[in-house]
């Protein structure tokens, strides 16, 4: 989410990573040539955002000093990418796709669903700080449509009854199987694949 | 209809196990030594001759692209990028290769990164696809623990290694110059070219940045002989296709079928047809939110593959069919698009940052019919005019949609001015 400039935004006073993320830290930049390791930004950045929930400005310093990098360069990168918070955001984070494949099957609906629910609009935290919404652009799931993001999960072939049910569960402490909510696996089509039926299916196939 | 034995993705719904032992059970990694045996320029000749055209988009000869790559080495380490930040609005095809079968993706990286001597495969996935970054991880530790990728790659003697690499949301990185600054930790705004990624690409070395189906089409391109590839399809247009279809069809889904299917054949056939029917169809987009949409009277006999739609003023894009019926406001899905390429436009030309929100705007008016019979022609000139000035092509797909729009429902938008304009009228004369 946006807002860097953002002057309500209590930044931390100083951050590092825990002994685990340092390690973690470790392992992603010995994937990268010898003084390449400013190629660990991206992952470093979503670390400390796993960590902390959002990035604060305390871990761009953190992460440019490892990096042996500007500081400005870190901060250029953490502002470039959507999906860096540079501000708090909800336990749930919610992320409706509004792009035109997932608006042609309902991402309005989606949206409203949402704010209806959650007494929020666009860009608010509720005030348990349970959950968080915004709208983005298209996340790549299109033939699965309308998707809607939360954290790190899609959750696909949604309605806006199964959306409120999601809510339900989340607020009362469940994460629901993240993926196509209409029993679908993949990307087939809805009652079974029209191809690959000569191939040998093991188990666990669709139903034709 | 392609025939399920000329198909290359066995696991595209998940039916079959995605890991090491399903994959081997499909026939990916036997004996990929034999495919290395043949040597660098034969896998780049069987490629060529199979027709190969990249599959992010712009259609490139695949073989041709690898030739460009240096057959001595300079002293520097040359590298094959995978690009796997699929976000073309209605694009979902890399994704179902990535989470039911990577490892089919993986012996393409080694393959092709043989075949242009490359050290080091980096697989470029937008950082939404946590949960496809997941499984292409667990197999990437499979392959390394099963020796097929590594030093010594599947007992070869040569040294290859993957790495993955999270993007974290921005459409731009998938364009190859973008992609290498920013898997460089840089943001992503694109280079101008030349130099070319095969002279000067990641950290300055040679490189080479192929979508990810391209790479996981080629083992079986060179287990099956290009002969068989280049005999599926039509001339220059050849293979197999994931096509990915969304919007207005009763079952939408991605389905591998023969390049140059009849549209309306691929969406009866595998999609359920159109919502409400064939007659119900209003507009489609065919190869994702850059290229231009098309009614449906060239629907009704168009073919699916680069050089067909080419001929209708749109394209094959990356095979991402937006089906559009009746019901559809199309100015406002186009507007959409407008507000996705303004989100998405890195700034850095002044033609694609301005152009592309004054657009929107400008599409806005036109959804609600706010506007002057005139501005169209003011809107379409300006498009000309990001078009073709910029670095890179995001300009182009943000004019591309627009003007395919005007191309043919312009009448539909005129009317909209004027009913809004009698609509004006109506209040003042009542007011009055």
């Amino acid at each position: 989410m946006s807002g860097g400039d953002n002057k309500d935004v209590l930044q931390p006073a100083n951050f590092a990573f825990t002994p685990e993320n340092r390690a973690e830290a470790d392992r992603i930049i010995a994937k990268y040539p010898t003084d390449r390791q400013a190629s660990a930004v991206l992952p470093l950045l979503y670390l400390a955002q796993r960590q902390v929930g959002w990035v604060p400005r305390a871990a761009m310093d953190h992460v440019a000093e490892i990096l042996d990098m500007a500081p400005i360069r870190v901060y250029e990168v953490a502002t470039f990418y959507t999906m860096f918070h540079l501000e708090p955001v909800g336990k749930y984070h919610l992320q409706v796709c509004r792009t035109t494949p997932c608006w042609l099957r309902g991402a309005d609906q989606m949206t409203e669903t949402c704010k209806k629910k959650l007494g929020i609009g666009l860009k608010e935290v509720t005030k348990d700080g349970l959950f968080s919404l915004i709208e983005v652009e298209c996340l790549g799931a299109c033939a699965n449509a309308p998707v809607v993001q939360i954290n790190d999960d899609f959750y696909e072939d949604l309605d806006p009854k199964r959306l409120e049910w999601i809510l339900d569960e989340l607020a009362a402490g469940r994460v629901p199987p993240f993926g196509s909510q209409s029993g679908r696996k993949g990307a087939e089509p809805a009652g079974g694949p029209t191809t690959l039926k000569e191939i040998a299916r093991p188990t666990g196939a669709p139903a034709e | 209809m392609l025939k399920d034995q000329d198909r290359i993705f066995l696991n595209l719904y998940g039916q079959d196990d995605w890991r090491l032992a399903g994959a081997r059970r499909r026939g990916i990694w036997d004996n990929t030594k034999d495919l290395l045996a043949r040597g660098r320029e034969a896998i780049i000749d069987e490629v060529k001759k199979s027709d190969l055209r990249g599959r992010g988009g712009a259609g490139f000869p695949t073989g041709l692209k690898w030739s460009f790559m240096p057959k001595q080495s300079d002293g520097r380490p040359a590298y094959l990028v995978v690009n796997a930040d699929e976000s073309e609005p209605g694009t979902c095809k890399d994704r179902e290769i990535m989470r039911f079968d990577p490892h089919i993706l993986l012996e393409g990286c080694l393959v092709a990164g043989f075949a242009m001597g490359a050290v080091a495969t980096y697989i470029y996935i937008r950082g939404e696809f946590y949960n496809e970054a997941v499984h292409l991880q667990a197999a990437i530790d499979e392959a390394y623990d099963a020796g097929l990728i590594g030093k010594n790659a599947c007992d070869s003697g040569f040294d290859h290694d993957i790495y993955l690499h999270r993007g974290a949301g921005a459409y731009i990185c998938g364009e190859e110059s973008a992609l290498i600054e920013s898997l460089e930790g840089k943001k992503g705004m694109p280079r101008l070219k030349p130099p070319f990624p095969a002279a000067v690409g990641l950290y300055g070395c040679p490189t080479t940045v192929n979508n990810v189906e391209s790479i996981a089409v080629t083992p079986t391109i060179l287990r099956r002989g290009a002969g068989w590839f280049a005999a599926l399809g039509r001339p220059k247009n050849t293979g197999t296709k994931l096509f990915c279809i969304s919007g207005h069809v009763n079952k939408p889904c991605t389905v591998e079928e023969e390049m140059g299917i009849p549209l309306k054949e691929l969406l009866e056939r595998h999609c359920g047809g159109v919502r409400g029917g064939w007659d119900n169809l209003l507009a489609v987009i065919p190869g994702g939110s850059s290229v231009p949409v098309i009614p449906k009277s060239i629907c009704d006999d168009v073919l699916m593959d680069f050089d067909s739609l080419r001929a209708v003023q749109s394209g094959l894009g990356t095979a991402a069919v937006i089906v559009m019926d009746k019901s559809t406001d199309i100015v406002e899905a186009i507007s959409r698009l407008s507000h996705f390429y303004m989100h998405e436009s890195c700034g850095q030309c002044t033609p694609c940052r301005e152009g592309t929100g004054w657009m929107y705007r400008m599409m806005q008016r036109m959804v609600r019919g706010e506007a002057e019979v005139s501005e169209i022609d003011l809107l379409l000139d300006v498009s000309k005019q990001v078009e073709g000035h910029t670095i890179c092509a995001l300009g182009d797909a943000a004019a591309w949609p627009i003007q395919g729009l005007f191309r043919h429902f312009r009448p539909d938008v005129e009317r909209r001015i004027r009913a809004y304009r009698d609509r004006q009228a109506g209040v003042t004369k009542a007011a009055e």
